[in-house]
């Protein structure tokens, strides 16, 4: 096969057009908020395609089911436990009476909470179901603050992005705007009834009804609001992606 | 062999050509992604399940509650084989899913599932099918017109894969995702449930890994070497046209 020139410059052309389009449509999908934290290398393409697409579909009305009372399961498994940690111990000890929750980064009054202040804000309570990676799930009832409400209070930049989590047990993670502001994330203080119990988190813990269990941070400490992941961590977004798993975890 | 490696159009007076085109480009490249992804989804499906072994049936299911199955299999926690395999079986799963949407536009476009695939009104019968199922028990070759279309019961098991299983798995799949059922919750209640979404995952998987033994053992059974060069390099052993 013999390639003419007009062939060659045709082709180097399209593929120049090709490369420039596709630059064009990242940056696009960037700024209408479809490119994850953690979208480089081969599995970035599979993570941003699945992020982008399930963000196009929450754009349409997207509540997590809610269940009825008679549902909720009597078995509610955990994983990890409590942090051994000296703060989180002596907090613990205190009855959480001394336990703050701060909010800080691109916000118009950086605060912090106690948990009685938590409380004051307008409440939530919501029997949803929670399914872990590893396959099991159980539905339960959270009451808690709409994180939207905290974030509404504290006066959030508008170009503010990620809003990440710290916890007493290591862990940190982050979510979009779409679902830091979605009425079903909560600040979480009670389950099934009662105070959340120490397995399950206490004082506080993040729920996150469109996503994974993992997401759900539990014994939080501090709020930090951005508009990069870039500088916190790895800047994947998550301590999630260096232990192996996705950022996203709408699956 | 240097005869048939000619294209028709080239072939010289007096020379043989004994090939005949059997699978075009198109088919034989889609086959083949599907073919890899397939196996990946497997492999890495297999890694995800490790974790927890048990099917339910319902909405909720954990230890500690009762199962539908306890698979025969370790519960497989401390190996890190969990990560990687979801972000494997995710990316093949877009691979597979792309793959078939090139597959299932081009084959409409082509009339090639209607032409090749759909098992003809006529032979849509219990008795032609029975007639396949003996010919295979007694391990009777093919006719010459089975070796360049597809038989009845072929027909059944590759639109059945196409247009039943595949979709089953995308939905199964999808209906364990709480963003996308939060927009279409009736994607799982529909199915009964997270965990029931979960086990009908597992069991249409089971059924597709089936197909693909009964496959290579058909194509071995059939010729391995000249199925093998037809899905390869697109031409298979002379025959007729295919009607």
């Amino acid at each position: 096969m013999s390639l003419s020139r007009r062939k060659l410059i045709k082709a180097g052309l399209g593929a120049v057009a090709g490369v420039g389009a596709l630059g064009a449509g990242v940056r696009l999908a960037d700024r209408c908020g479809l490119i994850p934290a953690n979208h480089r290398g081969i599995y970035g393409l599979s993570e941003t395609l699945t992020y982008a697409g399930q963000r196009l579909l929450t754009k349409l009305p997207s509540m997590a089911r809610e269940f009825d009372r008679s549902q909720i399961s009597k078995v509610a498994p955990v994983n990890g436990k409590a942090p051994t940690t000296e703060p989180y111990q002596r907090l613990l000890a205190g009855g959480f009476a001394d336990w703050r929750l701060s909010i800080d980064g691109m916000v118009a009054r950086p605060s912090s909470f106690s948990l009685a202040e938590l409380k004051g804000f307008p409440s939530r309570s919501q029997i949803t179901h929670q399914a872990c990676e590893e396959g099991w799930s159980f539905i339960a009832e959270w009451t808690g603050v709409p994180l939207s409400c905290v974030l509404e209070h504290v006066g959030i930049h508008p170009e503010a992005r990620w809003v990440f989590f710290f916890t007493f047990d290591e862990w940190w993670d982050s979510v979009d705007m779409d679902d830091a502001l979605h009425p079903q994330t909560l600040l979480a203080y009670a389950m099934n009834g009662p105070e959340l119990p120490i397995d399950h988190g206490a004082p506080l813990r993040l729920k996150v009804a469109r996503q994974l269990g993992y997401k759900s941070l539990k014994y939080l400490s501090r709020i930090t609001v951005t508009d990069s992941a870039e500088g916190i961590g790895d800047g994947l977004g998550s301590s999630a992606p260096s232990a192996g798993y996705s950022w996203y975890a709408g699956i | 062999m240097a005869e048939s490696a000619v294209a028709p159009g080239l072939a010289v007076q007096g020379v043989v050509v004994r090939d005949t085109p059997r699978h075009s480009a198109w088919v034989r490249v889609t086959h083949w992604t599907s073919a890899l992804s397939f196996v990946v989804l497997v492999v890495s499906g297999i890694a995800i399940l490790l974790a927890h072994p048990r099917l339910y049936w319902g909405e909720t299911g954990a230890v500690g509650t009762p199962s539908l199955v306890d698979l025969p299999l370790p519960f497989v926690l401390d190996v890190p084989i969990r990560g990687p395999g979801r972000y494997l079986h995710f990316l093949s799963a877009w691979v597979s899913v792309f793959t078939g949407l090139v597959y299932v536009t081009r084959g409409l476009l082509a009339r090639h599932f209607s032409r090749n695939l759909l098992p003809p009104r006529g032979e849509l019968t219990l008795g032609a099918i029975r007639r396949v199922i003996g010919n295979h028990l007694r391990f009777k070759r093919s006719s010459e017109d089975e070796l360049a279309s597809y038989n009845v019961l072929q027909r059944l098991s590759y639109t059945g894969v196409v247009f039943v299983l595949f979709p089953l798995m995308i939905w199964t799949g999808l209906a364990m995702s709480p963003a996308v059922t939060s927009v279409f919750p009736f994607m799982v209640t529909a199915l009964g449930g997270q965990q029931t979404a979960r086990t009908l995952h597992f069991f249409v998987a089971c059924a597709l890994v089936l197909f693909l033994l009964v496959h290579v053992a058909a194509v071995c059974q059939t010729g391995f070497k000249s199925r093998m060069r037809a899905m390869v390099t697109g031409r298979g052993p002379a025959a007729k046209e295919p009607s």
